[in-house]
């Protein structure tokens, strides 16, 4: 975050990559998997901070665009297509029934966005549950292959963590882009004041429909990689719950903070397995843990964070008025 | 001199209530119009009738002889009319340079160059000059919502020329500030006036400031123009005093 001297930062930054490559290279099957749930994860969690965290807009859909995402894929590399070109496909029908989704927002925002969002994410589990033809219905798609990428193939667990850990890298380095640019400034004046937004020239209406339709293309992203992970796909992990979840992981690691969905889809992810221990009680520990959170500090996690870096600044900067003034008052 | 906004017959209606009520004026390139009148007289919803805020129930307004009646606002900021608010309207958390950058991006290419191209659309260096110019450099760095009242309206007046506008329409800007800082804001406006060649209409309370800054000066009452000309002549009209001066 801001405040840390930029050399550590980097370093840190570079820390964290090299952990994630070497550490798991002696894990089991089952903790590589969960590993790579979390990279998966986060890429959705990131495309739905892009809308809600920086835009503004909320949606209760990105759970349907990693369905749409992960059937894609699927149809496609049981059809012999090679998972690069299904992910492409995934981004594009992703982004276009995105962009679509998003005219409603045009309309209305808050709790009424939420309610049409919910309304699609629930039409787009009867479409994967009832279009058997295309779906396979409530018996799914199995067998899914996983890729061979230069003549290597990733069908076990630590190669495809790593492809999993790749696409996370190129997708934050594209959000982090993205959030940079000019554009990104123009999603977070749409979610601070529409108003005057519109009266500097933005186009409220195109950033809106763009907002929805990127994010809404990480989630197709983080769907195309879904299916080959856990290799078969049925609409259940898809319903509203996924949605709910992405949601809360952007809330809780903190809603238009870059770091935040890799930290909400950590605690997502991670803190099931880390409370299996307490057996039966952990959902409830899980639920209390989170209120506590949200309670504590309604800007999530990275929320305290910048909170503590906005008072050491404000703290120098005050510092800093006291040795001007005392220097003002003996020059005199 | 020609005529950078013509506005023809305007009328809003909220229900049974004629907020705008047929106002008809123009605005002379490179004049700073002053448009006065008690609270609740049409002036602000007329505003957002020219500006496209509000869809007005009838009339025209043109823009250089070309209708623009019902663009919307980033259209119309587009063509090169900005505006100020009545209530402060700049973005708490950027910083002060950050947020006339905003405001002047839109302006630089294309949707597309602006996703490729550099983060500040080339824009710190015109950011930085408006940043002197409005004498806020100390603070270029600080987010604006730790800056002072008075420092935010000169930021957020200072936004609305970040996109070179040829038409700027200000809503109350000498609203809360100190008079120091009100004769800065004024010197500010005059000298964009004149070395820009930007054309004013402003919404102020503020008599003296509205007096001094403007070379014309329109009154409204119940959202109707009540009288219009020169600072001097408006002054002494019965009906204005009647209405709104006092005795």
């Amino acid at each position: 975050m801001s405040g840390f001297a930029k050399p550590l930062k980097i370093a840190l930054g570079l820390a964290v990559i090299a952990g994630l490559i070497i550490v798991p290279m002696n894990f089991n099957r089952y903790g590589l998997f969960i590993l790579s749930q979390w990279a998966v994860m986060s890429i959705a969690a990131m495309g739905l901070n892009l809308t809600l965290g920086y835009a503004g807009q909320v949606s209760l859909a990105q759970g349907a665009f990693v369905g749409i995402g992960a059937y894609a894929a699927a149809i496609m590399t049981t059809h012999g297509w090679p998972l690069p070109a299904a992910i492409v496909v995934a981004i594009a029908l992703s982004f276009a029934v995105g962009w679509v989704l998003g005219y409603p927002a045009l309309r209305v925002q808050h709790h009424y966005l939420a309610f049409v969002t919910l309304a699609f994410s629930t039409l787009a589990f009867l479409v994967f549950r009832n279009e058997s033809w295309l779906t396979g219905g409530i018996y799914g798609i199995s067998n899914i292959p996983r890729p061979h990428f230069f003549g290597i193939a990733t069908s076990k667990p630590l190669p495809f963590y790593y492809v999993c850990l790749g696409s996370l890298a190129i997708v934050s380095v594209a959000v982090w882009w993205l959030i940079r640019s000019p554009w990104g400034r123009a999603f977070m004046a749409l979610r601070e004041n529409p108003l005057r937004a519109q009266s500097l020239g933005i186009d409220t209406r195109r950033y809106t429909l763009m907002a929805f339709a990127i994010g809404s293309a990480l989630g197709g992203v983080a769907g195309a990689l879904y299916a080959p992970l856990t290799q078969y796909i049925d609409p259940v992990p898809f319903n509203l719950s996924l949605s709910l979840d992405l949601l809360m992981m952007v809330i809780v690691g903190g809603a238009g903070f870059f770091l935040g969905p890799f930290l909400g889809a950590m605690i997502a992810v991670l803190l099931p397995e880390w409370l299996r221990f307490t057996e039966g009680y952990y959902l409830m520990i899980y639920a209390v843990a989170v209120m506590g959170l949200l309670i504590w500090s309604p800007t999530g996690i990275l929320g305290i964070l910048d909170r503590y870096m906005a008072e050491r600044r404000t703290k120098a900067a005050s510092a800093l008025r006291a040795v001007a003034k005392s220097r003002l008052e003996t020059a005199q | 001199m020609s005529a950078v906004l013509e506005v023809t017959d305007i009328k809003k209606n909220f229900g049974g209530i004629s907020a705008v009520d047929g106002v008809s004026f123009d605005v002379r390139e490179g004049e700073i119009l002053g448009l006065i009148g008690p609270n609740g007289c049409g002036k602000s919803t007329l505003f957002n009738c020219i500006l496209g805020q509000l869809t007005p129930s009838g009339g025209e307004v043109k823009l250089d002889g070309k209708v623009v009646t019902g663009l919307r606002p980033a259209e119309l900021n587009k063509l090169g009319v900005s505006r100020t608010f009545q209530l402060l309207q700049v973005f708490p958390k950027l910083s002060v340079r950050e947020n006339l950058i905003l405001a002047g991006q839109e302006h630089q290419g294309s949707m597309a160059s602006r996703l490729v191209g550099r983060s500040d659309a080339g824009l710190t260096e015109a950011a930085n000059q408006m940043i002197g110019f409005f004498k806020l450099d100390h603070l270029a760095a600080e987010p604006a919502g730790g800056l002072s009242y008075g420092q935010q309206k000169l930021l957020d007046a200072a936004m609305a020329f970040m996109g070179g506008p040829r038409l700027v329409l200000l809503d109350e800007p000498a609203g809360g500030v100190n008079p120091s800082m009100l004769a800065d804001l004024k010197e500010r406006l005059v000298a964009i006036n004149r070395e820009k060649n930007a054309t004013f209409v402003v919404i102020e309370h503020n008599m003296e400031f509205v007096m001094s800054l403007c070379s014309r000066v329109m009154v409204m009452a119940e959202g109707k123009v009540l009288a219009m000309g020169r600072p001097d002549e408006v002054r002494k009209n019965p009906a204005v005093i009647e209405a709104y001066l006092g005795h």
